[in-house]
């Protein structure tokens, strides 16, 4: 139907620093309008204080710290519902939540895996960095380190979560887990693979044109004041 | 009339899933397209509606339990309508789409069940038939377990299946022919090479229980086979090994420059292809590179088929670019991708990983400066390709920061010896250097 070159539009929208529990809350609102079929597709952004979220895949062993030095670090853990075992997300660190409705060809959780992965390597290519596709794991990665991490929610094909890439964010912070599960992961950031200081809006700026590409969207882009 | 609640194809490379949380329990009610159920694979979460109004009869798959798609996981019906009444097959996967399909009116079943009009529940009804609470003998693998099998001359009854009710789902055949083809190698015999390529994921650390000093476990099928070769080419080949160090620089250049145009092509372009190009011209000038040894004979092999070193979870493959000396860089890069991703995605072909004349092996994508491989008999040699880092070089009595990577050669020093070897790599670090405007 139509023809070949109407592109879906979608709003990507900067909320700054907003805490975990509001973004989510947030996301629910919209997915449940896209739902309706009511509204445009967006991606959010947002930047998190410290917190450790766990998925609904986690194994319980993942967070290795106890509450007292967690807390000790002004941070905060969260149950929710994204697929995925645990991660951190604090300042510095990029989250992106695309609440999109995946069209008919798009509707294949490993795509959309792969899609957003490949929004995030294209991204980092932009910085001359090159990230890979780990053969095992998930997420994104330089060498044999983290960079971003994804976790995953699909109800009736309507997206929610995402992903979480490191920009300049405190890895210390992972130290208080085993990053997704995995036992002996490293992470890395973005500002220590190009050994330079990379504005957060640049990203941001070079991800919302990948994601265009990638899922064929017209992006708009908004820098505040949704609802 | 009940219907089935089926597990979902959520993708095209998607054959199963897990259940990870029940929306609604026994006897409660549903409506069509409300969520009814959680499944999990990889990292997303989805949510299934329910195909039809009613009442949750039965789950017949319990939480955290994978099952392959199409697997009856509940059943919707009546209250009061009798359990197990329902058809004998399945219907086609509703997908949990905008308007999901509804299960195709069925044959009511020759034993006496509650009509679906009767509104009130049936007294407790003599079931003629056993429960189908577990799967029949016959239905121990899915259709695509069944095609792959059949792809792969594989008598599904010899596999053991972790599914639920032991059935063989996909993940139970794809190891089952891993660790064959690895116990049955090939006439050629594609060696898993290099220790150096290890496994990606770290190794499961041992369980101890308290007081116990050691974990005796038995090698999977897999890592016996490596063990095997690995020691047969230690055995056979006397292994010397060279190192070169060579500057990146013009291959960043060249690469950016072309980046755009492959990716126009839908090919990323990695390092991977100017090494084999690389490579290939060094064997060109130097073809004992390119060898093998039968007795006391050496064989020089016209065709340059590169074999890839790839690691899986529990082991490694070696799929071959076959002809790579016949192949531009597109032909490289677009070869060397689809053979990554399929030997990722276990779906390589047998042939995939036969006649390899000379492997390369990525020491550097886990982070390794530089390996030294084991030769992947009955090859004559395998490059080790170790991690691209800027360092500081002298160039011209100036210091310079160059992307500088080490190339590694494992060489079989029945035939071939370092003067030759140092020339093969001299040839690829010329290749490399060459400026990019040549």
């Amino acid at each position: 139907m139509g023809s070949a070159a109407h592109s879906t539009s979608c709003r990507a929208i900067d909320l700054g620093l907003v805490d975990y529990d509001t973004a989510f809350a947030l996301q629910k609102a919209h997915v449940e309008r896209l739902q309706r079929d009511e509204g445009d597709d967006v991606l959010i952004y947002v930047e998190h204080p410290h917190v450790l979220t766990v998925g609904r895949n986690a194994t319980g062993r993942a967070i290795v710290a106890d509450r007292a030095s967690i807390e000790a670090r002004g941070a905060r853990v969260v149950a929710t519902d994204r697929g995925g075992d645990v991660t951190y997300h604090g300042p510095g660190q990029l989250v992106g939540y695309p609440i999109i409705r995946l069209e008919a060809g798009r509707r294949d959780l490993r795509r959309y895996v792969r899609d957003l992965e490949q929004v995030l390597i294209d991204t980092l290519a932009d910085f001359d960095v090159e990230a890979v596709r780990h053969p095992v794991h998930r997420g994104v990665w330089v060498r044999d380190k983290k960079i971003a991490s994804l976790g995953i929610r699909i109800s009736r094909w309507v997206t929610s979560h995402g992903f979480a890439l490191n920009v300049f964010t405190d890895l210390s912070y992972f130290n208080l887990m085993n990053p997704c599960g995995i036992e002996g992961c490293r992470m890395t950031s973005l500002e220590l693979e190009c050994a330079a200081s990379i504005p957060m809006a640049a990203v941001r700026e070079r991800a919302t044109v990948h994601f265009g590409q990638v899922f064929a969207r017209e992006m708009h882009e908004e820098t505040a004041g949704v609802h | 009339m009940a219907v089935d609640v089926i597990m979902p194809q959520m993708g095209e490379s998607i054959a199963e899933g897990t259940i990870v949380k029940w929306l609604k329990g026994v006897g409660e009610n549903v409506d069509r397209d409300e969520p009814l159920f959680e499944i999990s694979t990889d990292k997303v979460d989805a949510e299934i509606p329910s195909p039809s109004a009613g009442v949750l009869l039965e789950i017949l798959v319990p939480e955290g339990k994978t099952v392959e798609i199409n697997t009856v996981v509940g059943r919707i019906g009546q209250a009061g309508e009798a359990r197990g009444a329902t058809a004998p097959k399945p219907s086609a996967a509703p997908a949990p789409s905008a308007a999901p399909v509804t299960p195709a009116p069925r044959p009511v079943p020759a034993t006496p069940v509650a009509a679906p009009a009767t509104p009130t529940p049936a007294p407790t009804q003599p079931a003629p038939q056993p429960a189908p609470q577990s799967a029949p003998a016959y239905v121990r693998s899915s259709p695509v377990v069944q095609k792959i099998a059949a792809e792969h001359g594989v008598d599904v009854s010899l596999v053991e299946g972790t599914g639920e009710g032991g059935r063989v789902t996909k993940k139970d055949i794809m190891t089952y022919i891993e660790s064959a083809s690895s116990s049955t190698p090939p006439v050629t015999q594609p060696a898993a090479p290099a220790p150096a390529p290890k496994a990606p994921a770290p190794a499961k650390p041992a369980v101890f229980a308290s007081g116990q000093e050691e974990v005796r476990e038995p090698m999977s099928i897999m890592r016996k086979k490596i063990a095997e070769h690995m020691v047969m080419s230690k055995h056979t080949s006397p292994h010397v090994y060279t190192i070169f160090e060579v500057d990146m620089n013009e291959v960043v250049k060249r690469r950016d420059a072309m980046k755009r145009e492959f990716e126009a092509e839908g090919v990323k372009l990695t390092f991977l292809p100017f090494f084999i190009e690389a490579c290939i011209r060094g064997i060109k000038e130097f073809p004992i590179i390119n060898s093998a040894v039968d007795g006391e004979t050496i064989i020089y092999k016209k065709t340059v088929n590169v074999g890839i070193a790839v690691a899986l979870e529990n082991g490694l493959i070696v799929p071959v670019i076959k002809h790579a000396d016949q192949m531009n860089l597109l032909g490289l890069a677009k070869t060397a991708a689809d053979l990554g991703e399929r030997a990722r995605s276990k779906r390589l072909m047998p042939d995939d990983v036969q006649g390899g004349t000379f492997t390369i092996t990525n020491v550097g994508v886990f982070g390794g400066t530089f390996g030294l491989p084991i030769i992947n008999q009955p090859q004559a040699a395998i490059m080790g390709i170790g991690t691209i880092t800027k360092r500081p070089v002298v160039i011209d009595d100036a210091i310079a920061i160059r992307p500088i990577v080490y190339l590694s050669l494992s060489y079989d020093h029945r035939i071939i010896d370092g003067a030759d070897a140092a020339r093969f790599l001299t040839v690829v670090k010329r290749e490399l250097e060459k400026p990019a405007g040549a």
